[in-house]
């Protein structure tokens, strides 16, 4: 199998104060190697579970995990994580936060080559020059690019993205979003992202899933071909306008507002 | 603008010993009744050797108190922060030790431990300044986002390494807020044990024998030379924070 992160059959559930929370339910994804999945769905639907998942943070009660061919069972080095948050560290230049990551893995990288490959990474995302300045100093968006190279800075296999531009203004989003197929192609990762944006997951995913409503399964999955970096006119495509419209009801279908009747 | 910072509270300080100066002299009070800032440096000279030596012993005793604390409340603080049963368990014992006025507690100790000068004096310095330390610690820890422990435990990192890298770091402006709290209380706990204890020791003491002999000026002087090393004290905190959490301060723009 060339996938490099299965998700098969997975179930969870939560004890909460309000009784046993039952989030994922036979959940199966499959990604191979170098692709982009998108995973959408209504609020509330596991899909931050999912990244835990993924991640080895947790462990499903039900199915596996598999990655590059090992069942995830505990964190591995070989992940790189972003959320909406960028969890910057106050008291450390961005250079230094950047690098914080090959202070945990094991790496071969002598010192000197690993500030190069901060300064590659901040250089890829637009942030020459803000090595030495505090995540205090920096805007919104910034730090969020800040915290991409953070999470890339030691080679991961697979990039988990966790809502990462949700708290971005629409412009810096879009900008972050052409940030992505850049680095994407200068750095070659298996990336999930998780978004409530249907256009952002259009843009930067080759393959969309969809998430039902609680407990979740994958609902739809939409393979959307990739042919290199894309540009923001893509979006404005009648194909795009079409796969734009199938999701959107996807989601109302997960929502329970609609049913698989009301298509066309 | 930099000579104004330094010379308006200096004009300050000089009216307010003139505005003193004078009520004494205008009621006409003697040395027994009160001390006038006139009679501050006849005091000085007369006792300045017992002031060194009393006022060291104050110092070094506020001080390891106040590091015991340091140790004690970290600790305590962990303690707290990490885990959530301990939390319930440990907060209302800390919070009905608190209540009690440490004034209360001076007498119990010094009758305790009589004759242990040192021994007394950093235990109650100690007492009456780790809670807020604990508490400062405490909160600092459990209210750490669980992204930051993410980021880090998805590389598989241990407790003690986000320990090491985030959370302490993180706590640091809480915990030195709390610091300056506590040295103020440590060195109100070392001076409370030096003036109610037996032939004790300190600027306490020497405190007790102004009070003794109605010597107001020693009394007077005795007060002074306090305020100096409290203000010392506390700016040496304010130092170490300015080194070691300056980051959390930012820059006007």
């Amino acid at each position: 199998m060339g996938n490099l992160i299965d998700i098969k059959d997975v179930s969870h559930t939560f004890a909460t104060d309000g009784g046993p929370l039952h989030v994922l339910d036979h959940l199966n994804i499959s990604v191979p190697e170098g692709g982009f999945c998108a995973v959408v769905g209504p609020s509330g639907c596991g899909k931050s579970t999912l990244t835990r998942l993924i991640a080895g943070l947790m462990i499903p009660d039900e199915g596996e995990v598999w990655l590059h061919g090992e069942r995830v069972k505990s964190p591995r080095s070989t992940v790189g994580m972003a959320f909406q948050n960028p969890v910057l560290l106050e008291w450390r230049s961005i250079l230094k936060n950047v690098m914080l990551p090959l202070e945990i893995v094991p790496t071969k990288l002598t010192r000197k080559q690993q500030v190069e490959r901060a300064e590659f990474l901040l250089a890829l995302v637009g942030l020459e020059g803000f090595e030495d300045k505090k995540p205090s100093e920096l805007s919104g968006g910034m730090r969020q690019r800040a915290s991409l190279c953070r999470s890339l800075v030691h080679s991961p296999e697979v990039l988990i993205l966790d809502e990462p531009f949700g708290a971005l203004d629409a412009f810096t989003r879009e900008d972050l979003w052409q940030t992505m197929h850049k680095v994407k192609a200068e750095e070659p990762f298996t990336g999930v992202l998780i978004t409530h944006d249907l256009r952002e997951s259009l843009f930067l995913g080759d393959q969309v899933v969809v998430m039902s409503g609680r407990p979740a399964h994958a609902q739809y999955v939409m393979d959307i071909p990739f042919d290199g970096p894309r540009v923001l006119d893509d979006l404005y495509t009648p194909e795009s306008a079409e796969r734009l419209a199938i999701l959107r009801h996807q989601i109302e279908i997960a929502q329970g507002r609609a049913t698989a009747e009301d298509a066309a | 603008m930099k000579l104004q910072k330094v010379i308006v509270p200096l004009i300050a300080m000089v009216v307010f010993l003139i505005f003193w100066e004078l009520l004494v002299w205008v009621n006409g009070w003697p040395n027994y009744k009160m001390a006038s800032p006139s009679d501050l440096w006849p005091a000085y000279t007369r006792y300045a050797e017992l002031f060194i030596i009393y006022g060291w012993q104050t110092l070094w005793r506020t001080v390891v108190g106040l590091l015991l604390a340091i140790v004690v409340g970290t600790f305590i603080g962990m303690v707290m922060g990490f885990s959530r049963v301990m939390r319930d368990a440990l907060y209302p014992l800390l919070v009905g030790f608190n209540a009690v006025p440490k004034a209360t507690v001076v007498p119990i100790v010094a009758l305790m431990f009589v004759g242990a000068h040192d021994f007394n004096t950093v235990l109650i310095a100690f007492m009456i300044s780790f809670f807020p330390i604990a508490v400062s610690v405490s909160i600092g820890l459990s209210t750490l986002e669980p992204e930051y422990r993410d980021i880090l435990r998805s590389l598989g990192a241990s407790n003690m390494t986000i320990f090491w890298k985030i959370a302490l770091p993180k706590t640091l402006p809480e915990f030195f807020g709390a610091l300056k709290v506590a040295v103020t209380l440590a060195f109100i706990g070392t001076n409370l044990m030096e003036i109610v204890s037996p032939h004790g020791r300190g600027l306490g003491a020497l405190f007790d024998s102004g009070k003794t002999n109605s010597d107001y000026p020693l009394m007077f002087a005795v007060l002074i030379a306090l305020a100096v090393l409290g203000i010392v004290l506390y700016y040496i905190v304010v130092a170490l924070e300015r080194i070691f959490a300056g980051w959390a301060e930012r820059n006007p723009t």
